[in-house]
């Protein structure tokens, strides 16, 4: 190959590149697979999981059972070892598993059009401010004052160059449902550019309030953040005039994995599509009149539209997006359907138990989903650390996430705990306590 | 499932709809019905099978796609990244039970460090739009601090479009400057553009023509004299690792594309990692959190008050972070310097090859990839980069990046990584020339051999579907 070159050396390849700014690299001799394999798993192994002793965290990752049949999907190197699908010809198989995708989504939150995903829902957050920044003139978005921080400090991030302020409401400190009148009041006093609110909410409530949202606030943009997880037996943003729901998908078919991979789920009304962020699959036909799929709308985007690009996402969390599409055709309706009466059951089963330990207060009345707070008697992190002695892991301190709230810590449980975890839990903090 | 093609179309409609069974959740929020099919497993995985088989994947065949770096994605990577030593961890765990993984993300932070020349990265970022989107708030949070009120951002029209993107998102007002006749930046007018109102200058180097920049240092040099930073688009590092780095240009922040340079799949789409290094003066504004070694083991801390905050919730994607770290632990330095060398060489070789037919233009020495040109043969024959790119298809190769960069006409982006045989290369440009010699109405109508012939994108924008729901309400 040098001689077809005219070159001695592959050095001359780098003919071009200045003495003064040459550097080799000082990272170490590569090692063969089986020690790379080993090193990596012996490192790994110093972990603990949840599968080495119950763990009630959730806030935003949850620890759900995956189908065989979406690792085995989601493990075919024809999807895996693809690029974003660029050609249509040679990418009908993750195109049309992300229009399944967009559709899933579709069903889930009732809207009519949804993009092929974002990182994760705190990004679609961002996005679904600066989207509602797009629709109109208001320059503030109001957000629950009940949001978990990671949410929050990627949301101000998104908002830095937009010139929209953040505003928030706050919730009932008897049943934790979002306070409409602070929303009617925010409305009214500032320009407000949208409103977020959340189902459930950080506090695993699937809040009633939510659905009067709306009617509160008229024309404008309402956005609603789900837990797709229970969205198979909760009304819909869609029925409850959202103009954009998002979501963060990770329950579906994908691990915890220390937090990774996340999906950010967003959809909108038809009316808004063209304001949408993100790659968009679309239905259309080949030459022959055949349905084909191919990427839509492509004039909103970066590689188009550069600096007035909708938004600067290229890469998105597309094999993620594909194991939720299989995740709900493996689980079918009826599957979806079960595991998320599970999910409302063992939350419920998990917080009676828990009501009736001395030195734990159930902090709000109310349905709940997956997750609830407890109010505990001794110092959060004392006790965290005591149950980690005992062999459990227990929930999420809320301190640094809702003001006034550093008592209390968010518990959560699956279709995964079973009673024993649950008992488990109950005994360790008895004992604590 | 959903839709089926040709003559077994079939929708779900609402009749087909299963009803939800009452639960306790308040009336004003109970969900009636739920439009997702009951399928047997078995049709499921016939289903995503067959779509499988209409998908073309690294595995498939060569994959000379401009930009992208689609390297082959090493196996090993995908068993250490599923192991569920790593799967089933909360991210909120105490650290006292991360100590494994958090080893692991010190030890690669460390490694991206040293390859980029910084001093310190954040695994945050999701993907490497997201990266550039991570330095633009760091720029900003930098020149906040320093007093400056910066509004500008300098690009060149070579750059990704990712670039201008990302800087308007933070808010910069973007200046893009023309490349120079030889396709590097034009200095005269980096000179003009440059004021106390610049607060970055975004470059790759090289750049998207695979042209390696020689006044590099007297660029940064022009940049820094503004009291201006020097941002690295990562998506070429695989031109440069054992030969130079972003450090030793005088580059301040850069960020990795670990979806391409270090082997981890593109997910058909994602997820990606987009991780950012930067130089000591600007770690103070890293996102939070960041990971410290102490005597008791690695922790998790805030980084303090002039930090950005958070890009994406917990601490990036860890699962692509993990793909990156066993291949660069199996490369170490040589195999990384060694990738470099056979990326450039394959690259220089298949333009050699087919430079006669299709033009080259912007010198001849190239690095990692080109851009050749179908001007020619749209002049001649009325055959486009587009149709030249279906028609690779029929034989098995992977089109390049099409009508980018816009600087050349019916641009064709190649860009052959290292995984590529001479023989591959061979084929490759033998493939080209026959496309270029062929009947122009076979290239037209091409492709032939894959699932769907040539898809009609303009009807697909102009009358869209986008989900199932929405063609239930449109046929209604």
């Amino acid at each position: 190959m040098l001689e077809r070159l005219r070159m001695s050396s592959t050095d001359e390849l780098f003919a071009d590149v200045p003495r003064d700014v040459r550097k080799k690299l000082d990272i170490g001799a590569g090692m063969p697979e089986m020690d790379v394999v080993d090193k990596i798993t012996r490192t790994l192994g110093r972990n603990v999981t949840a599968s080495d002793m119950p763990c009630f965290m959730g806030m935003g990752s949850y620890r759900h059972y995956v189908p065989a049949a979406v690792d085995h999907i989601t493990g075919m190197s024809e999807f895996y070892t693809s690029y974003t699908p660029y050609q249509p010809e040679i990418s009908q198989g993750m195109l049309r598993s992300l229009f399944e995708y967009q559709s899933i989504v579709c069903e889930l939150t009732g809207m009519d059009a949804a993009n092929s995903s974002m990182y994760d829902i705190s990004t679609a957050l961002g996005e679904a401010a600066l989207m509602c920044g797009r629709m109109n003139k208001g320059r503030t978005f109001l957000i629950p004052e009940a949001l978990s921080r990671e949410r929050s400090s990627v949301l101000k991030n998104y908002l830095i160059g937009s010139g929209i302020k953040i505003s928030r409401y706050g919730f009932d400190r008897g049943t934790g449902s979002l306070l409409l009148s602070e929303i009617s009041s925010a409305v009214k006093k500032d320009n407000v550019c949208g409103v977020y609110a959340e189902m459930p909410n950080l506090f695993g409530c699937l809040d009633r309030n939510v659905a009067s949202v709306k009617q509160t606030i008229g024309d404008i943009p309402l956005v609603i953040g789900v837990n797709p997880m229970c969205m198979p037996i909760v009304r819909p943003p869609g029925d409850m005039g959202a103009d954009i729901a998002i979501g963060e998908g990770q329950p579906l078919g994908t691990r915890m994995g220390f937090g990774s991979p996340l999906l950010g789920m967003f959809a909108c009304r038809q009316e808004h599509i063209r304001k949408m962020p993100g790659r968009i699959v679309g239905m259309t036909q080949d030459s022959k009149g055949d349905t084909a799929f191919c990427l839509t709308l492509q004039t909103r985007e970066q590689h188009i539209r550069r600096s007035s690009a909708t938004s600067n996402i290229c890469t998105n969390e597309a094999l993620t997006a594909v194991a939720a599409a299989v995740y709900a055709a493996a689980m079918g309706a009826d599957g979806m359907i079960d595991i998320a009466k599970k999910n409302m059951e063992r939350s419920k089963t998990l917080m009676t138990m828990l009501s009736k330990i001395k030195g734990i207060e159930i902090v709000f009345d109310n349905v709940h989903f997956n997750e609830f707070p407890i109010r505990l008697s001794k110092d959060v992190s004392e006790v965290s650390s005591e149950l980690l002695e005992r062999g459990v892991m227990g929930g999420v301190p809320l301190k640094g996430h809702v003001k006034g709230m550093d008592d209390c810590m968010l518990i959560a449980t699956t279709e995964m705990h079973s009673d024993a975890d649950h008992r488990k839990l109950a005994k360790a903090l008895r004992e604590v306590l | 499932m959903y839709v089926q093609t040709k003559a077994r179309t079939k929708l779900i409609t609402d009749a087909e709809a299963t009803r939800v069974p009452e639960t306790d959740i308040p009336e004003e929020l109970r969900r009636r019905f739920l439009n997702i099919p009951n399928l047997p497993e078995s049709e499921v995985i016939r289903h995503y099978t067959r779509l499988a088989s209409m998908n073309f994947g690294v595995d498939n065949g060569p994959y000379p796609l401009g930009s992208c770096t689609m390297k082959y994605n090493p196996k090993y990577a995908d068993r250490v990244s599923s192991l569920q030593k790593f799967t089933d961890v909360h991210p909120y765990q105490d650290e006292s039970t991360t100590q494994g993984i958090l080893e692991i993300m010190y030890d690669m932070e460390r490694k991206l460090a040293s390859i980029a020349g910084m001093d310190s990265v954040t695994l945050q970022p999701a993907a490497g739009a997201h990266g550039e989107f991570t330095a633009m708030l760091m720029v900003k949070a930098y020149h906040k601090k320093n007093g400056g009120e910066r509004d500008e951002v300098i690009i060149p029209d070579s750059a990704h479009g990712t670039n201008p993107a990302s800087a308007a998102m933070v808010g910069y007002k973007v200046i893009e400057i023309p490349s120079a006749k030889d396709g590097s930046v034009n200095v005269d007018a980096l000179k003009a553009a440059i004021s106390p109102r610049t607060a970055a200058f975004m470059l790759t180097n090289p750049n998207t023509l695979g042209i390696f920049d020689r006044n590099i240092k007297e660029i940064a040099k022009i940049v820094h004299d503004a009291g201006a930073l020097m941002y690295y688009d990562g998506a070429n590092l695989n031109a440069i690792m054992g030969v130079t780095t972003p450090g030793d240009m005088d580059f301040d922040i850069v960020h990795f594309n670990v979806h391409k340079t270090f082997a981890a799949p593109h997910g058909g789409g994602g997820p990606g990692s987009g991780p950012v290094g930067v130089k000591k003066e600007l770690a103070q504004y890293l996102p939070s959190p960041i990971i410290k070694k102490t005597k008791n083991g690695y922790s998790l801390r805030d980084n303090g008050k002039l930090s950005i905050g958070k890009v994406r919730a917990f601490y990036g994607n860890v699962n692509v972070i993990l793909r990156g770290y066993a291949y660069i632990l199996r490369m170490g330095s040589e195999g990384l310097r060694e990738a470099t060398v056979r990326a450039v060489l394959n690259s220089n070789y298949l333009k050699e090859l087919i430079k006669d037919v299709y033009d080259v233009p912007y010198g001849s020495l190239k690095k990692h990839e080109f851009v050749a040109s179908a001007a020619r043969l749209k002049k001649e024959k009325g055959v486009r980069a587009l149709d030249v790119a279906k028609r690779m298809i029929d034989f098995g190769i992977h089109p390049p990046t099409i009508y980018f960069p816009m600087l050349v006409d019916e641009s064709m982006m190649f860009e052959p990584t290292e995984d590529c045989s001479a023989e591959d290369l061979d084929r490759m440009a033998d493939v080209l020339i026959q496309i270029a010699n062929e009947d122009p109405k076979t290239v037209l109508g091409a492709p032939y051999n894959s699932s769907v012939s040539r898809v009609d994108e303009t009807k697909a924008a102009k009358d869209s579907v986008f989900s199932t729901r929405y063609l239930r309400k449109k046929r209604q």
